[in-house]
């Protein structure tokens, strides 16, 4: 029998980024909350302290900021009829643990959405026919505007300190900015820190080649700044420890570096760590979350009673809970109806290396997360003419590394031996004077590509596992192809002594050994109504009104950018609602 | 048998090689560090020592991973969480016929690999050579290391390719990760690149792109190199 602890107003699943948003409104607001964690208690001192961070073994290779995949994993299979095998080791993806979550050793690229994205099938159906849309793709637009969202888009950037130059303010395109990026009521809160070398090569090229180049919105501040919540983040020294590692510098915007601090003391707000949530429960209607099961550290079950629940675990795990939880509808590939785990989507990334003479000095270990590196947006989104092209979405295209990790991020050229004689000669010719360039695409939605409880494996407590059923699609492999082909052309006016690119190609199957990206997304969509989603544009559960599901698991499908911006502000957007709405009169904010 | 009568008796050209190599001077860390492995046994240390010295030989200019330090990094390793297989989801059941890029999907923990593999490595060059890996001539050590990595060797237990690639990611890391896990001694790998270790900062630099950074590396324990 569970341990009933005392009720409270609110209880929060997850305290990484969309946690703290929500405590911290939450808690605003008067309620009484507590959060559940799975993973420890972190902050920027002691776990992030230099030099113990700087430690790629530790953290960049065996990943101890990640969560542990033995206690818990995913399965994966690549189609409806194939066997999931569980991802026994990191490669493809890296999940968050702990306070913070992902969102303390993530690289701080913080962007928006595109308007386009938001409204995507009508914009495509409008802009190129119906038909033009493949039976099987099941994208749909989401029920907000970048209108609505883009006030908390700032706020959001603002919290961050986001450096960058606006491209498009009020609807005026600006030199130095991203002309593709929707409408901005504001500048960004801090300047962009200069570009780095690869950078400056990137962004000569582009020019070239009549692009307009900017500096990637970086959540990596440029210089000392004050949010507005009081809280301060320095700037930002280039250590080239962003990706993997937790900031020492306090540069980094992480919940720790722009909400955490003044959360701390709240007396209306309790933290559990190591506390790992098993069950949302219901009550016998099946419409009201009555609270949430999970087990402590000592491996007690405890019930913990709420009036309101909010799901702000990474993405694969919302729609697990949601799962494990019965809650809505599992969605069926073969008939297309349910919707928990529809449209799971994920993003494909390709790489073009540039090996330099030995006169050019890249210095790779010079880096961070996002400052310092340039992108070009001709390419994604809807920003080009789709027409000829027989594919939809599109990538971003960048120049600048996030550090020179050796054992990560060594860089030597196709033939390369991968051991002996050659192999050590080669590192040392090309370490020092190698540079990647990257894109980051778009992949759509599908009917057969989704996410489901999996049949036989099971985490340290005995739960099914989340089973992932992914593959490419013909329009991504297309898609790539193109921005590759873009890239490849800027790399060519860099003028390196030699190329590399990699990239899936028709017949490269997923391949979960290497790393790509962990910008997973749906399986918990957002939507105009009952039978095409699972929250609504509130990210409010259409099943269980008191139940709110934040983060990338809301996208119905995947864009070319870096989800955090757009998970953000879709929180924010809701907490606002929540708070001048919900909280007055609970019950669902859009009629089904 | 300590490593420096390893490498002066099993593997002479290697070792004498070591000492000469231009750009990497033998450090006392090479010639005084006597490390005696916790996890490995004799046998099985004498292959860590053969095999590293082939996957990053001291021949040529820079440093080799046995004068790096690279063994005792992987036996240290073995007794790490990480060599008891603490970072990997091993629960059952273990699928046999699951494509490859579905990932690893065998039972074995790391430590559980070396052991496997390093016998039936010898057990195979026992049956083609009718000796250990270890008292193979280099050359052939290179061509049956070269066939661990193709798969082209047939082992009982793990597969030959399973256990080539652990040993070869585990040589690379104790080559390039911080002194403080027992490889890359003297931050001898990262001086050989360019590397400037646990320094981290780059605040003066952020305004010199393109311009060669001029210092050296330092460990995360503080050590310069000098």
């Amino acid at each position: 029998m569970a341990e009933r602890k005392k009720s409270v107003d609110a209880v929060i699943i997850g305290y990484g980024w969309t946690g703290a948003v929500l405590a911290k409104t939450l808690t605003d607001a008067g309620l009484s909350v507590v959060a559940l964690e799975r993973g420890p208690a972190r902050d920027t001192s002691p776990d992030f302290e230099f030099p113990r961070i700087v430690d790629e073994l530790k953290y960049g290779v065996r990943g101890d900021l990640w969560q542990p995949l033995a206690n818990e994993t995913v399965t994966v299979r690549h189609g409806l009829n194939d066997v999931a095998a569980p991802y026994r080791k990191y490669g493809s993806f890296v999940l968050g643990n702990g306070v913070g979550g992902a969102g303390v050793h993530w690289n701080g690229q913080l962007w928006r959405a595109s308007p386009e994205d938001l409204n995507l099938r009508s914009r495509i159906e409008e802009r190129y026919g119906k038909k033009f849309i493949p039976p099987d793709m099941t994208i749909q637009d989401y029920p907000v505007t970048f209108g609505e969202l883009e006030p908390h888009f700032d706020h959001f950037e603002k919290v961050c300190g986001v450096s960058g130059i606006a491209g498009n303010l009020r609807g005026q395109i600006k030199p130095g900015g991203n002309p593709f990026e929707g409408p901005r009521s504001d500048e960004f809160p801090t300047p962009p820190l200069p570009a780095i070398y690869s950078a400056q090569l990137f962004e000569k090229a582009a020019a070239e080649l009549g692009y307009k180049s900017f500096p990637l919105p970086a959540a990596n501040s440029s210089i000392a700044y004050t949010n507005p919540y009081g809280v301060r983040l320095g700037p930002c020294n280039l250590c080239g420890f962003c990706e993997r590692f937790g900031c020492f510098l306090y540069s980094k915007a992480s919940p720790q570096t722009t909400i955490l601090p003044i959360l701390a003391d709240r007396s209306n707000l309790e933290v559990r760590t190591n506390s790992y949530v098993t069950k949302i429960l219901l009550d016998n209607t099946g419409k009201i979350a009555t609270g949430v099961l999970y087990v402590d550290d000592s491996g007690r079950e405890i019930e913990q009673p709420a009036s309101l629940v909010i799901l702000s675990a990474f993405q694969m795990h919302n729609v697990r809970l949601l799962l494990l939880s019965k809650i809505g509808t599992a969605y069926d590939p073969v008939s297309g109806k349910g919707v928990v785990g529809k449209n799971y989507a994920y993003q494909m990334c390709a790489e073009t290396a540039a090996y330099f003479s030995e006169d050019v000095e890249i210095n790779p270990f010079i880096g961070a997360g996002a400052a310092g590196q340039r992108v070009i947006d001709e390419f994604n989104s809807d920003h080009f003419d789709h027409s000829q092209l027989g594919f939809i979405g599109g990538s971003l295209i960048y120049a600048g590394a996030t550090g020179g990790r050796p054992i990560d991020q060594m860089m030597v050229p196709p033939g390369t031996p991968a051991w002996g004689e050659g192999w050590k000669a080669a590192i040392r010719k090309h370490y020092r004077h190698s540079a990647p360039m990257g894109t980051q695409g778009s992949v759509m939605s599908y009917r057969d590509r989704y996410l489901s409880l999996d049949p036989t494996y099971t985490d340290s407590h005995g739960l099914p596992l989340l089973r992932m059923t992914f593959d490419w699609h013909a329009n991504e492999y297309k898609m790539a192809a193109y921005s590759v082909s873009k890239m490849e052309e800027i790399v060519r006016a860099m003028k390196p002594e030699k190329q590399a690119t990699i990239v899936m190609r028709p017949g490269n199957p997923y391949d979960v050994r290497f790393y790509q990206s962990t910008h997973t997304t749906g399986g918990a969509i957002m939507g105009s109504n009952p039978s095409n989603s699972v929250i609504n544009r509130y990210s409010q559960s259409w099943d269980v009104s008191n139940l709110f599901v934040y983060g990338a698991s809301a996208f119905p499908q995947n864009i070319g950018y870096n989800p955090t911006g757009l998970l953000a502000g879709l929180a924010y957007f809701s907490a606002a609602k929540l708070r001048d709405t919900y909280l007055k009169s609970p019950g669902p904010l859009v009629q089904a | 048998m300590d490593r420096r009568k390893f490498l002066l008796g099993a593997a002479p050209a290697v070792g004498l090689a070591s000492l000469v190599s231009a750009g990497c001077k033998p450090s006392s860390g090479t010639q005084g560090h006597a490390y005696t492995p916790t996890y490995f046994r004799p046998g099985e240390w004498d292959f860590v020592l053969a095999a590293v010295s082939r996957l990053i030989p001291s021949a040529g200019a820079g440093p080799g991973g046995v004068d790096a330090g690279v063994p005792e990094f992987i036996d240290r390793q073995m007794e790490l969480p990480y060599g008891h297989g603490a970072y990997f989801y091993l629960k059952g059941p273990f699928l046999e016929n699951s494509p490859p890029t579905l990932g690893y999907q065998l039972r074995y923990t790391p430590r559980e690999i070396y052991r496997l593999g390093i016998a039936a490595a010898n057990s195979a060059t026992q049956k083609s050579h009718a000796k250990d890996f270890p008292q193979l001539s280099a050359p052939d050590q290179d061509r049956f290391l070269a066939a661990m990595e193709k798969g082209a060797a047939t082992f009982a237990t793990v597969p030959a390719a399973v256990f080539f690639g652990q040993l070869l990611t585990n040589t690379k890391e104790g080559y390039f990760s911080d002194p403080l896990y027992g490889g890359n001694r003297g931050m001898v790998a990262w001086k050989w690149i360019g590397f400037p270790g646990a320094r981290a900062d780059f605040t003066d630099w952020i305004d010199q792109a393109g311009r060669r950074y001029p210092y050296g590396a330092v460990s995360i324990s503080g050590a310069t190199d000098g």
